[in-house]
């Protein structure tokens, strides 16, 4: 019972680190990516190159991760995404599909259907035993690692300068813009961010969510459930969501496992027509 | 009647006239029954993805709903026509078609409440949660469907007890046809009524449309219902001619391949649809005997593209292939129908 809501929480804090960067560009530029999973499978595919081919230590593969990623994103976004912004939601749902079958054939393509492994290193295998909750060393360490970037994620936001001028930003694009704040400056860096996070979370997640070519297509729908039950104004909301996400999956896929994704899929939906903005939304949002 | 009201009735009337190129069309449709008799099977699938193109264009192109989970409807209906079939419990297979598609039709119905709500995202997360509802529970009553090895055992009996789904598959398509053009009269006639006018309106601008004295809720629960319904007709004709549904019917992949169907082809007229299922499989087959394993690519790279070249281009150029083909029939002495003179519809 511990145990599962010990994977669970675990399981929602990797999600969260997956989704965070596709809840503030989507509150940000109010830009529908689908193709956020593919960043999160070029971090974990980064991984597996580094790791498994060219020997680099798993500590700094993950960081490792983060960078590439992060460099891809800055790259697509300067080149292809920045002409997708102005337009409709239906272009930009079509252009993001599209790049998430790219992306599915390419690795396809160079990689191969099968799914990878990350090697990871020994001294993270096995289980701690506390109170007689088994406890995995390495899903702990997820906890930690996810747990250390959503306090520095908060940190930033609400402390930094430059999280000041996100949030001005997400508030209002144009006034923003008017008391000479360069809203495409931050939103390129937002998302060359949260592509690396999602990077970082493929990175940490290929153990347990597997790593294979239609990984994008798989967690577009999780990733999606974040954003909009956590709603897009705020850093704790997506996460709660994770959490509850991250623990119900766990607990349906233990107790129902025909029926876990339907149970989702259902409070989804509920969700939804409960409270269109999102359950930890402030009422007033665009 | 009004002087407005007369109005509108004369330019709907002048629109819904048949031209020289709607009429070619369908006589080459109709041809190819008889000019490719090896490929019934690649164009019975058009057929079919052409009306499910279709239904989705009445609510995307004419209502402006996007949908990313259109194939819940597909699938539903798939499923019944097949379980209908499997079970003997309607044998017609037209009356089991109709079926099949008010089932689609009544899920619409319901549906459309959820979809009303929210933005834009929202219908996108209700729309494909609800397709993704739906493969789940097929999954789940495997003992019913068949689970992750699709419906088998279906057998369907011959249409009218007359016309037999013969092996090479000509009955089939002329079968599908047959429904895609009966669909098509209704939906033609319902985007030329005032009804379809009131779906552009308020396509354009719902607030507008509603002070104008638009239901625009009603409207749209009206029009998501019949293009569930069309949905559905389309997906238990593929069951119907390949006698099997798998859980693929309500893949994602399904409803994503569907709005670049309906891309290529134009949205907001009814041919869009039609054409682009054309073009879409024609392409598809080309690609895929290049490329078996990796056509996706070129799919998303198509979507990619165009999305980047911009859309309203790439429809402003196959409106002036309309136009020049339009010119080129009246050229001809056909009976032609005067359009320039009438107020445009958006």
């Amino acid at each position: 019972m511990l145990t599962i809501l010990f994977d669970g929480i675990a399981y929602g804090m990797l999600l969260f680190v997956l989704a965070a960067g596709l809840s503030i560009t989507l509150g940000l530029m109010n830009f529908i990516n689908l193709a956020h999973g593919a960043f999160a499978m070029a971090g974990g595919y980064c991984t597996v190159i580094l790791v498994n081919r060219l020997g680099v230590p798993f500590a700094l593969g993950l960081p490792l991760a983060f960078v590439v990623t992060a460099a891809i994103g800055a790259v697509f976004e300067r080149a292809l995404y920045v002409h997708v912004y102005a337009r409709s939601h239906l272009d930009q749902v079509l252009f993001t599909i599209g790049l998430v079958f790219m992306s599915v054939a390419a690795v396809d393509y160079v990689m191969g259907s099968s799914q990878q492994f990350v090697t990871i290193p020994q001294a993270l295998q096995g289980q701690f035993n506390v109170f007689g909750i088994g406890m995995s060393k390495y899903r702990l360490l997820i906890i930690l690692i996810c747990g250390l970037l959503t306090v520095g994620l908060q940190l930033a936001i609400s402390k930094t300068r430059f999280g000041s001028r996100l949030r001005a930003a997400v508030d209002d694009r144009r006034v923003a813009r008017g008391l000479g704040i360069n809203v495409g400056a931050v939103f390129a860096m937002t998302f060359a961010f949260g592509s690396g996070l999602a990077g970082l979370g493929g990175a940490l997640g290929a153990e347990i969510l597997g790593l294979d070519p239609t990984f994008p297509l798989k967690y577009m729908i999780y990733f999606l459930i974040v954003v909009a039950v956590g709603g897009t104004s705020s850093i704790i909301g997506p996460f709660l969501a994770s959490i509850l996400l991250g623990i119900a999956d766990v607990a349906g896929k233990y107790y129902a496992p025909k029926l876990g994704a339907f149970v989702i899929y259902t409070i989804m939906i509920v969700v939804l027509i409960w409270r269109p903005q999102g359950l930890f939304a402030r009422s007033a949002s665009r | 009647m009004t002087e407005a009201g007369k109005d509108v009735a004369t330019y709907l009337a002048r629109r819904a006239r048949w031209s020289p190129f709607e009429i070619a069309f369908w006589v080459l449709a109709f041809a190819t029954i008889w000019l490719f008799p090896g490929k019934y099977l690649i164009l019975t699938e058009t057929a079919i993805l052409g009306l499910f193109a279709l239904s989705l264009d009445l609510i995307l192109g004419y209502a402006g709903i996007i949908s990313l989970g259109h194939a819940a409807f597909f699938g539903l209906a798939g499923y019944t026509a097949g379980l209908l079939a499997k079970y003997e419990l309607i044998n017609e297979p037209v009356l089991a078609l109709l079926v099949s598609g008010l089932a689609a039709a009544a899920l619409g119905f319901v549906t459309s409440f959820l979809v009303l709500r929210g933005s834009d995202l929202t219908r996108l997360m209700v729309t494909l949660g609800v397709a993704l509802m739906l493969g789940e529970l097929a999954n789940r009553f495997s003992n019913f469907t068949g689970g992750a090895d699709g419906l088998q055992g279906v057998s369907i009996a011959p249409i009218f007890g007359v016309f037999r789904f013969d092996m090479f598959g000509h009955n089939g398509y002329v079968y599908c046809l047959v429904i895609l053009f009966i669909c098509f009269l209704i939906a033609r006639r319902m985007v030329y009524s005032p009804f379809g006018l009131s779906l552009r309106s308020l396509k354009g601008n719902p607030l507008r449309a509603s002070a104008i004295g638009i239901p625009v809720n009603r409207r749209l629960i009206a029009i998501y219902t019949v293009s569930g319904g069309f949905a559905g007709i389309a997906g238990a004709l593929l069951t119907q001619t390949t006698a099997f549904c798998s859980l693929d019917v309500f893949s994602f992949e399904r409803s994503a391949d569907l709005l670049l169907v309906l891309i290529i082809g134009g949205t907001g007229y009814l041919y869009g649809g039609l054409i682009g299922a054309v073009i879409y499989k024609f392409l598809q087959d080309w690609i895929a005997s290049l490329t078996p394993q990796y056509w996706q690519f070129w799919i998303g790279f198509a979507l990619v593209v165009i999305v980047l070249i911009g859309r309203e281009r790439v429809e402003g150029w196959s409106a002036a292939a309309r136009a020049s083909i339009y010119r080129l029939g009246k050229g001809l002495g056909a009976r032609s129908a005067p359009d320039g003179a009438a107020p445009k519809g958006h």
